[in-house]
């Protein structure tokens, strides 16, 4: 396939009260996005162990998304902030590995935005076609 | 032997237009595990759910799949469905590939792998489920409201007459709240107090009921049927068992200040009765204004002539600890300071005064005896404006939502001054007039028709003095004219708005606020007394402006809702929580601070270690406090800590099956 | 203090005495003004009447000069060049692309000098009223001023960011940390009618008379403006009975300041200022008669 029709995979942690309600509102409103991600379900994005992205990134994933309530909305009042921090040194250490941070994102996006997690993936989809596929050489090598 | 059994959903056509569901099979029946593959139209249906719970019996599964819908619709459901034939309903999971596949990617092509996907995701995932089981807390039958007003005083009544204790805690020295502060109600001009003081007596005297005045919730910590509350009782200087409210302190305390209750009025005394209902009938000295306490420590005069010698100079703040199973939450709302509208004399002008202080002077008991004489001078205005949606429905400098209940009391306000002042003549200056309500509309026009109040469509943009009255500059927007009114007085309706420290009320308590500062509920419609704490409800307007009875109606749905949780003994807890592994435990507690729950305690625990013993300690959740978020997963460095539902390995596996 | 200073055309005309008294107290206050070179017109009052376009670009080819002065920015004493220079301010600010528009329209780079400021503004703001206070060396003692600002200087709010624009406080604080004594009164931010000054002139009148009878009522003995405008038209279009002094906010800082009338250019204003200082002993004995 050519770079750009090549549909990058992106995995897609979504937090149940806000992120993954977003993404079903987009569904219900049949706002169309890329074929490009899949979602896996969590209570709160503060439940996102970083060892779930590295996982996907060593798996070949071209992208991983996670996604939560916008800080001050989380369900369980402080789950937000956590991830919040946690993923800034997380995009420092992708760096380190050798993955581009781009290929990562956090985003806030509530149950009532459901064009916003269209757009996330429509935008996230663009770019890492941008990015091109992952190298290979350097998927091989951190596999285990 | 994991014997997992696939069921697709059609849902009508909803999946199957934009899903080659007989590829899915196709693929899906190749999975390990996977024994069985079934498609249907309707897997919610009753049929549907029917289908499901055949094959589970007849093909011996023991993991369920279900792609169809997402699970945030039909979780529950399916739960069930699994669950009434002795299956675990812990042992089924939802691949959603509805409204995050057909309903997205409405092209077969692309979309049918997106399926495949999704579906292997959940197959990976209901391998490594394991069988969850609900705990069960008892209940505190016990509640606590906290605000005194109507809201408060009918939830406390509606509980305490079910038969439960209630602990009713107010900040200021009596209960009775805003609508103590009226005079009549709309719309049928009924003396509020006569129709709030037997409420306000029967929850003193109620045996069920414990009345907190002038105290405070502190700090409310734990959980559905099972919260401690710190409540402060604020220093009264009066024994409340021993005063018998005779009125002697405070007909010869020499010491007079503004009243609060009268919004600065009417003047009172240092040790007073807020008003002349007030229940609990006792007085409250007030340390700020008191000259034994300001000045001279000498004076005294109110603990000379008290003869049951209630009088304590010496009282202190007093502490007491709490339990209980539910709290209703009513602490009411503020008004609007007009003093932001500069145009409206920014709050200088003696008289332009604000709806709450219109109604202290036509209160029979305020501190004009009903009088309705101007603050200035004390003369009796024959022209009065009133100005509507002062702070309201004004994003520039107020609120823009509608504070709902000005409109009426604007109309009630015309009747009374009519009544009151024959010969006076009323002009109010409004936006809209919305009269939705039962006998609302009817009332307005009274007020039009039969009171001769002049309706003026529009907004006032001047007030200013001229000799001792007042010029009122507005637009007509219906004449499309400039017009100037001269009052006498000018009776702003400002802004209904939360408490100032509403925030700080929320965050105490537990639970979400919106921007304004008014509670937010579980859910607009379906839970409008609900806060998203299980436990603590909402009753008036602290949850948004709300005239009486909407706030009676609130008070009493809350108290149902209370009265529900207490009819029942315990309580089923989700069972999706965080599980310690003790032996991996390193007793580390970096999960304690994380826990916004506070729902990880430490235990100690004896091993052998070869010969001998080792004492150590490891974490452990408290199930009924956990609400299952996960954050301790994270924080847990050793791996020990992990979320039932949503564990270590099946996310795990869940990546894995996707990265495929 | 150095800035770019924008006198406007009235400055040449109506308001020569308020140019006087603005660049005498700025000189009090260590302010160094610098006169936009080839300044032109701002177009007040007429232009955006006619033409778009022209209105923005005749207050922004101001702005595009003083912006290549290297100052800190431009101050202008006139409340109708305030309002242009800020119309065209907040138009450019909007859109960067205009920026390139009204450059080839005037033949001068635009680029942004900041927000343009009143002298008022800069005074209260910039300098601020403790060094004011120090600077006074008579105090305007028992003096009862009614501070008015009008409508330009505060309106539209998002485009001139200034005060309050219901219930505007700057003027009253400066004329407070004079020593004298602001009244409280409800037609401070009133229109005077000034666009209406020759068309319409009995409209004027009432208006002019409102603002004068609501100053009196408040017990003010004297009108403060910060407005060529305005202090022309409360000069001009009053009726025989109202006698009350309308000052520029300069004029008495000047007074306060030590400056004399002359210095200050108080005597060419239309009416007789100068008997009310003089009876409220604010006139040195040298200075008597000068008016």
């Amino acid at each position: 396939m050519s770079v750009a029709e090549r549909e990058p995979k992106i995995v897609g942690f979504l937090c149940n009260w806000c992120s993954y309600a977003g993404a079903d509102l987009a569904g219900t409103s049949r706002t169309s996005y890329p074929t490009s991600v899949r979602v896996i379900r969590v209570p709160c994005s503060g439940r996102v162990n970083p060892q779930f992205v590295l996982r996907a990134f060593q798996l070949g994933a071209d992208g991983v998304l996670v996604a939560g309530c916008h800080p001050g909305d989380c369900h369980y009042s402080t789950g937000n902030y956590f991830t919040r921090r946690r993923f800034l040194l997380v995009k420092r250490f992708l760096d380190y590995l050798g993955i581009d941070q781009r290929r990562f994102r956090l985003r806030w996006i509530s149950a009532s935005e459901g064009p916003k997690f269209a757009e996330t993936i429509r935008e996230m989809t663009e770019e890492l076609r941008q990015l091109g596929p992952r190298d290979a050489a350097a998927v091989e090598a951190h596999a285990e | 032997m994991k014997r997992v059994g696939v069921f697709l959903c059609w849902c009508g056509s909803n999946i199957s237009s934009a899903v080659d569901l007989d590829q899915v099979a196709e693929q899906t029946a190749l999975l390990p595990h996977v024994v069985h593959v079934e498609q249907y139209k309707y897997l919610c249906s009753d049929p549907g759910q029917e289908t499901v719970r055949k094959a589970i019996k007849e093909h011996a599964l023991n993991r369920v799949v279900i792609a169809a819908c997402s699970p945030r619709m039909h979780e529950r459901t399916f739960r069930r469905a699994v669950g009434s034939v002795g299956l675990n309903p812990h042992l089924m999971e939802i691949a959603n590939i509805r409204e995050q596949c057909s309903w997205v990617h409405p092209d077969k092509v692309t979309s049918t792998p997106v399926a495949v996907d999704l579906v292997r995701t959940a197959v990976a995932k209901a391998v490594k489920d394991i069988p969850l089981e609900p705990s069960y807390v008892g209940i505190e039958k016990r509640a606590l409201v906290v605000g005194g007003g109507i809201a408060g005083i009918q939830a406390a009544l509606d509980i305490a007459d079910s038969g439960y204790e209630v602990v009713l805690v107010e900040r200021e020295p009596t209960i009775g709240g805003r609508m103590a502060q009226l005079d009549k109600t709309f719309p049928t001009l009924d003396c509020s107090s006569c129709i709030l003081t037997p409420k306000m007596v029967e929850a003193g005297q109620d045996p069920r009921i414990r009345l907190l005045t002038y105290a405070e919730v502190e700090s409310l910590s734990g959980y559905i049927g099972n919260f401690e509350a710190r409540i402060r009782m604020k220093a009264r200087s009066v024994d409340l068992d021993r005063c018998t409210g005779c009125g002697d302190c405070w007909n010869k305390c020499p010491y007079r200040s503004p009243g609060e209750f009268d919004l600065g009025l009417g003047k009172r005394k240092a040790i007073y009765l807020p008003f002349p209902q007030a229940v609990p009938n006792k007085p409250v000295l007030d340390r700020a204004t008191c000259a034994y306490f300001q000045k001279d420590g000498k004076c005294q005069v109110c603990k000379k002539v008290c003869a049951p010698g209630a009088i304590d100079f010496e009282q202190q703040d007093e502490i007491l600890e709490e339990r209980f199973g539910a709290v209703v939450v009513a602490t009411g709302f503020d008004l609007w300071d007009h003093g932001r509208y500069g145009e409206y004399g920014a709050g200088q002008h003696p008289d332009v005064i604000s709806s709450l202080e219109f109604e202290r002077l036509v209160s029979a008991s305020g501190p004009t005896d009903g009088k309705i004489k101007r603050p200035s001078d004390g003369k009796l205005p024959e022209r009065v404006v009133f100005i509507q949606c002062v702070g309201s429905r004004d994003e520039a400098k107020g609120v823009p939502y509608c504070s709902k209940v000005c409109c009426m009391y604007t109309a009630k306000h015309a009747i009374l001054l009519k009544e009151k002042i024959p010969s006076s003549q009323s002009y109010v200056f409004y936006i809209d007039v919305r009269a939705a309500g039962k006998n609302y509309e009817e009332f307005y026009r009274r007020a039009t028709v039969e009171y001769g109040a002049q309706y003026i469509r529009g907004r006032v943009s001047r007030i200013y003095p001229r000799g001792d009255s007042l010029v009122v500059v507005g637009e007509d927007t219906l004449l499309g004219q400039k017009v100037e009114v001269e009052a006498d007085l000018v009776v702003l309706a400002t802004a209904v708005v939360s408490r100032s420290d509403a925030p700080q009320v929320a965050q105490k308590l537990g639970f979400s606020y919106d921007q304004h500062g008014f509670f937010t509920e579980a859910h607009p419609k379906l839970a409008p007394v609900e806060t998203n704490t299980a436990g603590i409800f909402l009753a008036g307007a602290c949850q948004g402006p709300k005239d009486i009875p909407d706030t009676v109606a609130q008070a009493g749905a809350a108290a149902a809702k209370v009265v529900r949780l207490f009819a029942k003994d315990q309580l089923e807890t989700e069972p999706t929580v965080a599980r310690v592994d003790r032996a991996r435990c390193a007793g580390c507690e970096w999960c304690r601070p994380i826990c916004p729950y506070k729902a990880i305690e430490m235990e100690a625990v004896t091993e052998r270690v070869g010969s001998g013993q080792v004492a150590r300690r490891v974490a452990k959740v408290n199930p009924s406090l956990c609400h299952g978020c996960g954050a301790c997963s994270v924080a847990c460095r050793s791996g020990a800590m992990n979320l039932l539902g949503f564990s270590n390995e099946q996310v795990w596996a869940e990546v894995e099956a996707l990265c495929l | 203090m150095k800035l770019a200073y924008y006198p406007g055309c009235s400055s040449h005309g109506s308001a020569a005495d308020y140019d006087r008294s603005a660049r005498a107290v700025a000189g009090a206050l260590a302010l160094e003004l610098v006169d936009v070179p080839e300044w032109n017109c701002c177009g007040a009052s007429s232009a955006h009447g006619a033409d778009h376009r022209l209105a923005m670009y005749l207050p922004g080819r101001n702005l595009a000069v003083a912006a290549g002065m290297g100052m800190g920015g431009v101050v202008t004493p006139c409340a109708a060049c305030y309002s242009r220079l800020n119309r065209a301010h907040h138009w450019l600010a909007e859109d960067r692309r205009r920026w390139l528009e009204l450059s080839a329209a005037v033949g001068v780079p635009y680029n942004d000098v900041g927000k343009p400021r009143s002298l008022l503004e800069v005074v209260v703001g910039d300098v601020g009223l403790e060094a004011v206070a120090a600077q006074v060396r008579r105090p305007l003692k028992g003096l009862k001023a009614a501070a008015y600002y009008g409508c330009l200087m505060l309106k539209p709010p998002e485009v001139a960011r200034f005060d309050d624009p219901e219930n505007p406080r700057s003027m009253d604080d400066l004329l407070q940390a004079l020593g004298a004594q602001p009244v409280r009164w409800g037609f401070k931010t009133e229109c005077c009618g000034a666009s209406l000054s020759v068309s319409r002139p009995e409209l004027v009148e009432k208006l002019v008379g409102d603002i004068l009878d609501n100053a009196s009522a408040a017990g003010a003995e004297c009108v403060v403006t910060a407005c060529p405008m305005c202090q022309a038209n409360l000069e001009q279009r009053r009726s025989e009975r109202h006698r009350l002094p309308v000052f520029y906010f300069t004029d008495l800082a000047g007074i306060a300041f030590g400056l004399s009338p002359r210095e200050l250019g108080i005597p060419m204003h239309l009416g007789e200022p100068l008997e009310l200082l003089r009876g409220k002993g604010l006139l040195a004995a040298g200075e008597e008669g000068q008016g």
